[in-house]
């Protein structure tokens, strides 16, 4: 006696988390199987391993019938053959959108294409992921960036309203397709250390300040065809932002500027003398890093620059690691560092400073820990 | 000339890409209603084209608005080759046709085609204006209602209920057409749909004439059938009850004649009454009919089983003169009909007086080759013959009328099994004829009628009993006699008195018979079907025994023939009747008492099912009582009978009286184990697992002895096709197979819907058949429903609860300051109940959590959730705010965090424009009242594929099939303005596959009745609106903990 046909359907999809964590997880039938089993779910319900069998078969069914609409979540929302109440729809969507961490790590800031989409056997056997799970969120990826490439308006946003994810995972999202773009660096062994969530955070300031759309930030053009595009840097501010060099090229501009936070720090600073020794390489570094964007390849590199030494002498983060900067300190001197360049009379580029400095300060802030 | 059609296409949205090319679709759409065409402009390059288009107007005769449906298709604009179709909607206005009913269709509807499934959504707005029709002799019945409900609806009240109505039509099955070798399948299968529409909504019309005809305003329990006859024909035939109805108009109007909303579940089983006995008959003897119907027309049809001596007039001694008199004018309001049979299951108070027992009858024949479309006088002889066999069973068991009626039929190649079951009962003429006649009468039976019980006593003579039984006093009124176990075809009784919880109880059966043609096939069959009847029966009787139970409802015995086997399957609900005896137990006896070991085993066995039932009477809290046997008075003294009905063709079983009954009580039930067969059965009657704790199950409309519904449900259709090896088939294999798949498959929907523990499976419906030689196909259609086990216990323990409650108001007073006071003395029990509760919300709770089970329906849950917050504030305002937050950690262990979800993602889901639709095959939904009827559902549909594997195989193709006809079921619901669809049911479910070929069909039939309702939450506002308020907010702050 074999069973030839086994289904079964609700008026209201039945959707049954942990078969839909083992589904995206990309485990197969019999491995949701035996995983299901080792959970103890036989115990729990005293159910046979054949109804567990024919449970899991079901579920894997409707999940790979709602995978086309899941592919466009607004379609999920406007379908009528699944009968789905929204609270289990947003956890669909959710769920099927949500990453894993050590996957993210892995593409972040890599060309979403075929060539990328080759490795993913070698992530897959790096991270213990399995292979079809790599798929699906790099196929995620993808999509999202393929939608909303083209797209006018706030990134996240837009992301949100064609994929209906809540805040976070918009974010998220917004992230990812905003490094994907731009392709950051962020697989050297220096950058291991550091979470998706620190660059996400970072990317959300570069949004805010150093795009495109950044709003109303972009000196020139405002009308351009391109002016609300999230996900280009603003070329022209960095173009700009070479100007920045005169701050340690101009031996009068960074002796003053080093007097003045020295004064407003002394006594405040755990770490006085030793920001008071480094002062000029530190600020070197920072507006070197500035200086360098202009070059693709360069802007490529920030966060291997912003933590590693290059040939200007030690940058910023990695130094006060080393000497193991209070966090509190690095706090209070990259404000009085951005904030005492107002009152340089001779420095002539204010806002061009703020706009960078202001995220740069964000991010070193947030990249700033073991 | 008396309607206008007007129909307005909107809009499209989702539509498949055509154009492979620009990847878009150039879509404009045919609106066809008869011979005539409109159509809208081409909206080129969109998936989502607005057409806007005018309102196109037909102008009909009010005959064809009711046979046609208005046909929509929706096509891709080709300039150099044919467009291509990309799909068809068929919408049946019908329910515009009578003025309570819908005024307007109006939404998006999946579009449909029978090769691709649902292809996008099309939005279309159709309106109907009707004149008034001064023509007498008119062929159309606009007006007249239908409802597919077994039961008088929720918002009317039944004036008159005429009685029986049917009407068959028959037509050449477009697939046989020689057309169709030529044509392609998606044209053959439109072809059929169309066909089919056509036929039933000429069907219906017929049956609307007649229900004018006898004065009747409205047809209730309405059932619709295909019989696909293959190159015979296609045969739709429809059975229904025609009523007289009022509306009831005000809620007040409402109150009086339905009890109040609030108690509207318990109404809903407005029914009666259950019968005893089991009656059927088999025609067994061929026909000796003349040589040439012989070929044409061949039919296997003799009642094998007369009574004796019972006139029909005659009174029993217990009913006195008053019996006889009931009897006559029942009898005179029934015999002007021809047959007085009723498809009601439910009847409102009063209605029922006295059930007979379950009458059946079945014949089988031969499908006539060639086949007249004009003339189904064949198909109507075939069942006007069945229908006098079941009325004259009737007869014989006292009994005027047949209720719970109802009709099917099983086809494999040409022969075909006609059934025909329903319960004899004796009605209260009162509701029978506009008469007048009756007044002293109507308080009579008032008096006479015990509620509770009247409808256990024997309609019959006890002196000329048509079959042996067992008659004692009724335990209830102790005035008339009962039987000891009685079967019904009817729901429950409103009012029946009922000790414990009922079950659902399954009779399976195989039998293989040899292949074979035409008259010598027909013969086969004709001569097996006793038999099976008989075993079916023999195994429900041990089934009821051995879950301590005395009455059965709801009986559906299906008898389904294959190629090489016949099937039986019959499913009941099982309860234990308060009229009725205590059922004796199990005894099995063994044929050879000389050998220890076998003496051993059998007593083994014997400690094993009285186990058995001791276990199921706790399990089913069957505590009846005790009554001692004085107060009963002695059994009727009987003629040496036997125990078992249907004995006539099995000479074996005459053995059993001759045992040895001694020990144990008098009236055991005796199960003789003289062959292995024996052992079988017994080993079978004891592999019949339980569901597991927290689930219940029945067939009938609810479950007797839970009444405390919650508003979750969830209603699902789950199929299931097994091969059978081939090799060696026996019986018994055979039958341990079917055994297997049925129980299998019960375990699965157990597993599946665990987290709506504690709920009960309700109208579980089973359909069997067999599609090709060795495949079984089982087809279950139910209800889940929630209940409340906290309230079952108050209603258990009224009384207590009661005292308790004044307790804890009372302390509640006294604690209004000090309240560190009450937080302290908290562990010290001061207030019982509000422990109680909360540990009984925990575990309640905590099951899906624990189980991390597949969640259905969050409102609910949080409904559940909150009802019990509201018990715990209600029976315990005094416990401290600590106490309150251990309830949030409950929902924390909730499945996932929904409440993030929830907040986080509201926004974007909120604009969902999918309205939920329910679906039950149940007349009512828990928790809430239907406030209008828009009209029936009925819909065929075909799909095929000619790509298997690539749609997942039979089960993905299936399971998508399903999936689709729903989603067409609740998209007309909802463009009728109405939110579910109760008494809905598969009717046909035909699958067939094949593999080698890549190819698979499966024709779909559903009805039921959409409707509005409204939940009784929002009906009471006032009363509850503060309570759930409060919790309202307690449990959105324990959301946002999460």
């Amino acid at each position: 006696m074999t069973s030839e046909l086994d289904i079964f359907v609700g008026n209201t999809t039945l959707i049954d988390e942990e078969v839909y964590r083992l589904w995206l997880d990309g485990y197969s039938v019999s491995d949701a199987v035996a995983l299901r089993v080792r959970a103890g779910i036989l115990e729990q319900t005293g159910a046979t391993a054949a109804v567990l069998q024919s449970d899991t078969m079901d579920h894997y069914r409707t999940f790979h019938m709602l995978e086309r609409l899941l592919h466009a979540p607004p379609k999920l929302l406007h379908q009528l053959v699944f009968q789905i109440p929204p609270s289990r729809q947003a956890l669909l969507i959710e769920r099927y959108y949500a990453f894993d961490e050590a996957f993210v790590r892995e593409v972040l800031g890599k060309k979403l294409s075929k060539g990328t989409k080759k490795d993913l056997d070698d992530i897959s056997a790096k991270t213990g992921i399995t292979l079809k799970s790599c798929r699906r969120q790099f196929d995620n990826f993808k999509r999202v960036f393929k939608v909303v490439e083209e797209m006018r308006g706030s990134l996240a946003d837009n992301i949100q309203q064609h994929f209906l994810f809540s805040d976070r995972l918009a974010r998220d999202y917004a992230a990812i397709v905003f490094f994907a773009n731009n392709r950051f660096e962020t697989a050297k062994k220096k950058l291991q250390y550091l979470s998706f969530g620190d660059f996400a955070f970072c990317a959300e300031l570069m949004i805010q300040n150093w795009t495109l759309g950044a709003v109303g930030e972009a000196p020139s053009k405002p009308d351009s065809q391109v002016d609300d595009m999230d996900m280009d840097l603003d070329k022209e501010f960095l173009q700009d932002l070479k100007e920045l060099k005169v701050l340690v090229a101009d031996k009068d501009l960074l002796d003053l500027h080093k007097s003045l936070v020295c004064t407003a720090l002394r006594g405040k600073l755990g770490v006085f003398s030793e920001m008071e020794a480094n002062f000029k390489n530190l600020s070197r570094g920072l507006v070197n890093v500035a200086a360098k964007l202009t070059h693709n390849k360069d802007v490529r590199d920030l966060f291997v620059d912003l933590v590693e030494k290059v040939h200007l002498g030690p940058q910023f983060v990695e130094p006060c690691r080393s000497d193991h900067w209070p966090l509190g300190d690095v706090r209070l001197f990259l404000n009085q560092y951005s904030v005492t360049v107002h009152s340089l009379d001779g420095f002539r580029h204010q806002a061009l400073w703020d706009r960078y400095m202001d995220t740069l300060r964000g991010c070193l802030l947030r990249l700033y820990h073991d | 000339m008396p309607g206008k059609l007007k129909v307005k296409i909107v809009a499209g949205r989702h539509l498949p890409v055509m154009d492979r090319a620009s990847d878009l679709t150039d879509a404009f759409v045919e609106v066809k209603f008869g011979n005539t065409t409109f159509k809208t402009d081409v909206y080129l390059k969109s998936l989502n084209p607005q057409w806007n288009s005018e309102w196109f107007k037909f102008e009909v005769d009010d005959e064809d608005l009711q046979d046609e449906p208005l046909q929509i298709t929706v096509l891709d604009h080709d300039t150099y080759s044919a467009n291509d179709a990309i799909g068809k909607v068929y919408i049946d206005i019908d329910p515009l046709l009578y003025s309570e009913a819908a005024t307007v269709i109006s939404g998006w509807f999946p579009i449909y085609d029978t090769i691709h499934g649902i292809r996008g959504e099309i939005n279309v707005v159709v309106k109907v204006d009707l004149f008034n029709d001064l023509n007498r002799f008119r062929q159309s019945s606009c007006g007249v209602k239908f409802f597919c409900t077994t039961s008088i609806p929720k918002c009317y009240r039944a004036v008159i209920i005429h009685g029986f109505v049917e009407e068959l039509v028959v037509n050449e099955d477009p697939e046989y057409q020689w057309i169709d070798r030529i044509r392609t399948p998606r044209a053959s299968n439109e072809a059929r749909q169309r066909l089919i529409s056509l036929m039933s909504g000429e069907l219906q019309r017929k049956i609307g004439l007649k229900v004018l005809e006898m004065r009747g305003n409205a047809v209730v329990g309405y059932l619709q059938c295909f019989d696909l006859e293959g190159e015979s024909g296609l045969v739709v035939r429809a059975i229904g009850t025609a009523c007289t109805l009022d509306k009831l108009s005000s809620p007040a109007a409402f109150l009086p004649a339905c009890n109040s909303p609030s108690k509207e579940m318990k109404e809903s089983p407005l029914a009666h009454p259950p019968s005893h006995g089991c009656r059927s008959t088999h025609n067994s003897p061929i026909h000796t009919a003349t040589g040439s119907r012989l070929t044409q027309n061949f039919s296997v049809s003799v009642p094998t089983l007369i009574y004796t001596g019972m006139g029909s007039g005659s009174a029993g001694k217990e009913g006195g003169p008053f019996k006889a008199l009931l009897r006559q004018q029942t009898q005179s309001a029934l015999e002007q009909r021809e047959f007085p049979f009723f498809t009601l299951t439910a009847f409102p108070p009063g209605f029922l007086v006295h059930v007979g027992g379950v009458v059946s009858a079945r014949s089988v024949k031969l499908l006539d080759r060639i086949h007249n479309p004009d003339e189904p006088e064949t198909r109507d002889a075939w069942w006007a013959e069945i229908r006098q066999e079941i009325k004259s069973h009737a007869k014989a068991l006292g009994c005027h009328a047949v209720v719970g009626y109802s009709e099917s039929t099983s086809i494999c190649e040409e022969v075909c099994i006609l059934s025909a079951s329903g319960t004899a009962a004796v009605l209260n003429p009162r509701f029978l004829q506009d008469g007048t006649v009756e007044g002293c009468l109507e308080q009579r039976i008032e008096e006479n009628l015990p509620a509770g019980c009247g409808f256990c006593h024997i309609p019959y003579d006890e002196l000329n009993m048509p079959f042996p039984a067992h008659l004692t006093y009724c335990y209830n009124c102790r005035k008339q006699k009962v039987p000891d176990v009685l079967f019904t075809t009817i729901d429950l009784p409103t009012d029946a008195t009922v000790v414990g919880k009922g079950c659902l109880i399954q009779a399976r059966l195989c039998r293989l018979k040899k292949k074979a043609q035409a008259e010598a096939n027909a013969t086969a069959i004709s001569n097996l079907l006793p038999f099976m009847e008989y075993e079916v029966h023999t195994q429900l009787m041990n089934k009821l025994k051995l879950k301590g139970m005395n009455a059965l409802f709801g009986l559906r015995i299906q008898i389904t023939v294959g190629e090489n086997m016949l099937m039986g399957l019959a499913s009941a609900t099982a309860v234990y009747l308060a009229a009725l005896p205590m059922p004796g137990g199990i005894q099995i006896a063994g044929k050879t008492p000389s050998d220890g070991s076998y003496e051993q085993h059998i007593s083994h066995m014997q400690k094993k099912i009285s186990d058995t039932i001791a276990k199921n009477k706790e399990l089913y809290e069957i505590n009846p009582p005790e009554i001692s046997e004085e107060i009963i008075g002695s059994p009727i003294p009987e003629p040496k009978q036997r125990s078992r009905l249907l004995r006539s063709q099995s000479e074996s079983s005459d053995e059993v009286t001759e045992l040895d009954l001694s020990h144990g009580k008098k009236d055991a039930f005796v199960l003789e184990i003289d062959d292995t067969d024996a052992m079988e059965d017994v080993h079978s009657l004891l592999t019949d697992v339980p569901p597991p704790s927290g689930f219940y199950s029945c067939n009938t409309e609810i479950m007797p002895g839970i009444n405390n519904w919650t508003s979750e449900i969830q209603m699902f259709t789950s199929v299931r096709v097994i091969r059978l090896s081939s090799l060696n088939l026996t019986n018994q294999a055979l039958n341990k197979n079917f055994n297997d798949l049925c129980e299998n498959l019960l375990k699965s929907l157990y597993f599946k819907l665990r987290s709506m523990i504690p709920c009960c499976l309700c109208h579980v419906n089973f359909t069997v058949s067999l599609p090709e030689d060795e495949l079984i196909q089982v087809t279950v259609t139910a209800v889940a429903i929630t209940f409340d086990k906290n309230q079952a216990l108050q209603t258990t323990k009224t009384h207590i609860e009661k005292s308790l409650q004044r307790a804890s108001t009372d302390n509640e007073e006294l604690l209004q300051f000090p309240l560190e006071l009450c937080s302290d003395s908290l562990p010290s029990h001061p207030f019982p109940p509000a422990k109680e509760h909360l540990e009984s919300a925990r575990s309640n709770s905590g099951i899906p959590a624990a189980q991390r089970a597949t969640s259905v329906d969050y409102s609910s849950f949080a409904d559940r959730c909150s009802s019990w917050i509201e018990l715990i504030k209600l029976k315990a305002q005094t416990i401290r705010r600590g106490s309150i937050k251990t309830t949030v950690t409950v929902e924390k262990a909730s499945p996932m965090g929904e409440g993030n979800f929830r907040n986080r993602s509201a926004p974007p889901c909120a604009n969902s424009t999918v309205g939920v639709v329910k679906m039950t095959p149940l007349s009512f939904i828990p928790g809430a009242k239907i406030t209008k009827y828009l009209g029936i559902i009925n819909m065929f549909f075909i799909r095929e594929t000619t790509s298997l594997r690539e749609e997942g195989g039979v089960s993905g193709f299936l399971h998508a099939f399903i999936a689709e006809v729903f989603a067409m079921v609740r998209a007309h619901v909802a463009a009728l303005g109405g939110n579910a669809v109760v008494s809905y049911i598969m009717k046909q479910c035909v699958f067939m596959e094949n593999p080698n070929k890549n190819q698979a069909q499966c024709l779909i039939n559903v009805s039921g009745d959409a409707v509005i309702f409204v939940r009784e939450s929002e009906l009471e506002v006032i009363s509850t609106q503060q309570p759930t308020a409060n919790c309202q907010q307690s449990c959105a702050g324990g959301e946002v903990t999460t």
